[in-house]
């Protein structure tokens, strides 16, 4: 390998995640307080500093998850951040249920940054991985549950009655026998002066009117109207823009630059260097850009200006021929392939690629007097973004508020453990000497070639077939970066050279093959790179699935009978399979120039069948149809979980056929969606989503269509072509 | 330099360079924050108001160009009976997810029903293919365009 640097970046000063303590026993978590403005108020306790701002001032603020007004209005603070997952939608019905609602009078508010609200999955407060729903259900149920029960309590002694007697329904306490009623509104100041039922009864499930249905999105309004605001939306009085020249080169320095031009632009206010490159504060945006575009800066773009990925991938794949880290071995693959002759060896290349959520990038921080900072922004992981800011301001977290807004899009990328964009804004504040909020704002070009990439990979892979055709040796090395690398995360998630997020999906393989092995090679490149919607799974349900249906082909048998197969100590992962192959009618004849094909796997503990219908028109795959089958357990809102089924399969179809980000010269060659292309309507394939009824653990919703959908169409071209799909994109087909 | 237009009904003035795109002066000048910037040149449709009755792509369209001239946003299709349909019908179907180019979805939609009450899916395709939504909400987006005609046909 070329000598490549490890990882930096303005922020490679990232502090260590802490192991934040938060009990959520149910006594710290329902401890309920007295109220100032005519509420209730449930939640766990959290700095006073820390008060969520987004909660009226009539609310009573040091605890919530769940506030109840005097007008009968329930908001429900929500920590998990709503990107387009629906989980808003979901925590609400959840918490209105137990509670007994009238879900019209449900409001849905983001949560600030604080330890209170930490995703138990990370111990931290951030959103993705899939985890939102199925790691908050039992703490939503009983916050709501037991803001029932006070409520309950409280009308009970009001009337002189047993509050066993009393229902909570529709947002009202009844007594059947005296007659008597009154509104949440009206029993909120008493409820709070109950006492936290230590162990609320939670409900049946035929005691759940919402969960399980398809509600309305309670998002839907605000963004159709467009009053929603999302963070590039956000504004304070006085309030400045700024933009950031950043490097050309991974890993580059500003050497030395000519701001006059820029600060004689109109509305220019500072023009100033900051760790990332060079920073140009304006009144208006367009003042802004105008500004930067006439900033000189000779820069030192260091090892990273050599970077090519084509040279990369050459160094991949020489890699790939060697022994590797163990991830996973089973039997011994390496003496099968050696005898075995009915064998087969390939590999499959997949690109750097860009989130490109449609809102780009941005962050606005106010500095205070007190060293502190009030920051606005639309963050996947405000517990890290805390940490990160209270270090480059140098002060205790306590100094540290950030709003949340709605989020444009993630995808991972507002998940930076480094708080990449939110400290960028930081140090645009500190070091513009102005006393404004700034809002820093990236641009789609920023966006497009600012890094943090899901991983170039390269997948070499090696099978073997018996007499019969049925697979019995199985190999996969997977050459790239980890995304973890340099991150305080890296000591939890790399373990003897592997990293465990780029072997998910592979070294997990669920088929019952007596000889199989994982192996790893990681590259260190200044490229910053990080999670991508579904993570490794994004490269090894392509890898796996894909080289399932090369083997098959290879033994002469049926890929889905071979599945069914191997499968059969996975259940889940069968009557996926199954269901998916009859409603698409899987073994029927096609159609002259339709091929089909079809994928089974499981991530973040989902598990997902798809056959997708494929045509070729004019060498370019046409998907025509994917059918998809999904069993996540039991489903909060069926409508939300098709609708990220839907919306899973069309952004991984964008990766399928257009996404790539290459580099040469040390330069990203793409820079907008000319040249990094998203899949647009005329694109967009017919979706069938068959939910399975299960009563099995509950699994993630927001990433799991997307690991398998590039095989499918693969595996698809295989059958119609009896071409393998070598790399993604998908290149012509002659 | 100081411009004259009228948006959503209202006549506005505004102090702005004249090569300032459209979009940043109906955000930063005027606060109508529902039109979006996604790419700045007219790629990715996030930003689509109408002028004078058109669909134009705020983000290349410099505000000289909308002098004197009706602009309508995000924040006034309700003001017509095809944008009534269009809001109703994306709530309808929850098209939205992320929900960011959805205000740019609708006012394309408008447009083509404007020109087109009863789109089929190619029509929709071809009116609809210049606006990307990352979240992958095509399928609801025919759909609810299907329904809105649907509303306007009554």
């Amino acid at each position: 390998m070329a000598p490549i640097p490890q990882l930096t970046s303005p922020d490679a000063a990232t502090p260590a995640v802490p192991e934040i303590r938060l009990e959520l026993s149910r006594r710290s978590l329902l401890r309920a307080v007295g109220l100032a403005g005519g509420g209730l108020l449930l939640g766990v306790r959290w700095p006073a500093q820390a008060q969520p701002t987004t909660v009226s001032a009539a609310a009573f603020a040091p605890n919530a998850f769940l506030r109840i007004g005097a007008d009968d209005v329930v908001t429900v603070i929500c920590k998990h951040d709503e990107m387009g997952q629906g989980v808003f939608t979901s925590i609400a019905q959840v918490v209105a249920d137990e509670l007994g609602a009238d879900f019209a009078k449900v409001r849905v508010l983001p949560a600030p940054a604080n330890h209170a609200y930490a995703n138990p999955a990370f111990k931290m407060q951030g959103t993705g991985g899939s985890t939102s729903t199925y790691t908050s259900y039992q703490q939503m149920r009983q916050a709501g549950a037991a803001a029932r029960e006070m409520l309950i309590a409280a009308a009970a002694s009001r009337w002189q009655v047993d509050a066993a007697g009393c229902t909570a329904e529709e947002g009202v306490i009844r007594h059947a026998a005296s007659g008597q009623n009154a509104s949440f509104g009206e029993l909120a100041l008493a409820a709070a002066k109950e006492s936290v039922p230590a162990e609320p009864r939670l409900k049946s499930k035929s005691e759940h009117p919402l969960i399980g249905k398809p509600v309305k999105r309670v998002d839907s309004p605000a963004k159709v109207k467009g009053e929603a605001i999302f963070s590039i939306d956000a504004q304070k009085p006085g309030m400045l823009i700024a933009l950031v020249a950043r490097s050309p080169h991974f890993g580059g320095k500003v050497q030395s630059f000519d701001g006059r031009r820029a600060r004689a632009t109109a509305g220019v206010k500072a023009v100033v260097e900051v760790p990332s490159g060079v920073a140009v504060v304006a009144e208006r945006f367009w003042q802004a850009r105008q500004a930067r575009a006439a900033l000189e800066i000779q820069w030192d773009g260091g090892d990273g200006a050599k970077l090519d990925t084509a040279e990369m991938r050459r160094q991949y794949a020489e890699l790939a021929t060697k022994k590797g880290s163990v991830a996973r071995k089973d039997g011994d693959p390496d003496a099968e392939l050696a005898k075995n002759p009915r064998r087969l060896s390939t590999s499959y290349d997949v690109p750097f690629l860009a989130h490109a959520p449609m809102e780009p990038l941005s962050c606005m921080v106010e500095l205070r007097a007190d060293g502190g900072a009030d920051i606005v922004t639309g963050s996947q992981f405000l517990g890290p973004d805390t940490l990160a800011a209270a270090w480059a301001l140098k002060v205790l977290p306590d100094k540290i508020s950030i709003e949340n807004t709605f989020l444009g899009g993630g995808f991972g990328r507002r998940a930076t453990p480094g708080a990449d964009f939110l400290v960028e804004a930081i140090h645009v504040a500190k070091a513009s000497g102005l006393k404004a909020p700034i809002k820093t704002i990236w641009t789609r070009e920023d966006d497009i070639r600012g890094g943090y990439y899901r991983p170039m990979w390269h997948n070499a892979l090696a099978g073997a077939v018996d007499a019969k055709g049925h697979i019995v040796a199985w190999r996969h090395r997977l050459v790239g970066q980890s995304i973890v690398a340099g991150t305080p995360f890296e000591l939890v998630m790399v373990r003897d050279g592997v990293d465990q997020t780029a072997v998910e999906g592979s070294a997990s393989l669920p088929y019952d093959i007596p000889n199989v092995g994982v192996e790893m090679h990681l590259v260190k490149s200044p490229i910053t790179t990080l999670w991508w919607r579904s993570v490794g799974h994004s490269n090894n349900g392509y890898a796996t699935e894909h080289f399932f249906d090369e083997l098959c082909r290879l033994g002469g048998v049926d890929p889905f009978e071979e599945r069914r197969r191997l499968l059969h100590k996975h259940p889940r992962h069968l009557r996926v399979l199954e269901l998916a192959a009859a409603k698409a009618g899987w073994g029927e004849a096609l159609p002259a120039g339709l091929g089909r094909g079809l994928t089974v796997h499981e991530s973040f503990k989902s598990f997902v069948a798809q056959v997708a219908d494929v045509r070729l028109v004019d060498g370019r795959p046409r998907v025509e149809r994917v059918v998809c089958a999904v069993d996540c357990g039991p489903v909060i809102n069926p409508d939300i979980v098709r609708a990220q089924i839907e919306g899973g399969i069309n952004f991984a179809l964008s990766a399928v056929l257009h996404g790539e980000i290459t580099l040469e010269d040390g330069r990203v060659q793409q820079s907008n969606f000319h040249d990094y292309p998203l899949l647009r309507i005329d694109e967009a394939p017919r979706i069938e989503v068959h939910i399975v009824d299960s009563t099995d653990e509950m699994g993630g919703i927001g990433e799991v269509a997307v690991p398998p959908l590039a095989a499918a169409v693969a595996n698809a071209l295989l059958a119609l072509t009896g071409k393998p799909v070598r790399r993604l994109p998908i290149q012509e087909i002659q | 330099m100081s411009l004259k237009l009228t948006v959503n009904g209202e006549a506005r003035e505004v102090d702005a360079d004249p090569g300032t795109p459209l979009l940043w002066v109906l955000r930063e000048d005027l606060g109508l924050t529902g039109t979006k910037f996604g790419c700045g040149r007219a790629a990715c449709g996030a930003c689509t108001v109408h002028l004078d009755g058109q669909a134009i792509r705020s983000c290349a369209y410099p505000v000289r160009q909308a002098a004197g001239r009706q602009v309508t946003t995000i924040e006034g299709l309700a003001e017509s009976k095809v944008g009534q349909a269009v809001e109703q019908a994306w709530i309808e179907l929850d098209v939205v997810q992320c929900g960011y180019c959805q205000p740019g979805q609708c006012m394309a939609a408008a447009y083509l029903l404007g020109q087109q009450p009863n789109p089929d899916d190619q029509d929709i395709d071809i009116a609809m293919r210049g606006n990307l939504c990352r979240c992958g909400t095509y399928s609801r987006i025919r759909a609810a365009i299907h329904r809105a005609a649907e509303i306007l046909r009554g």
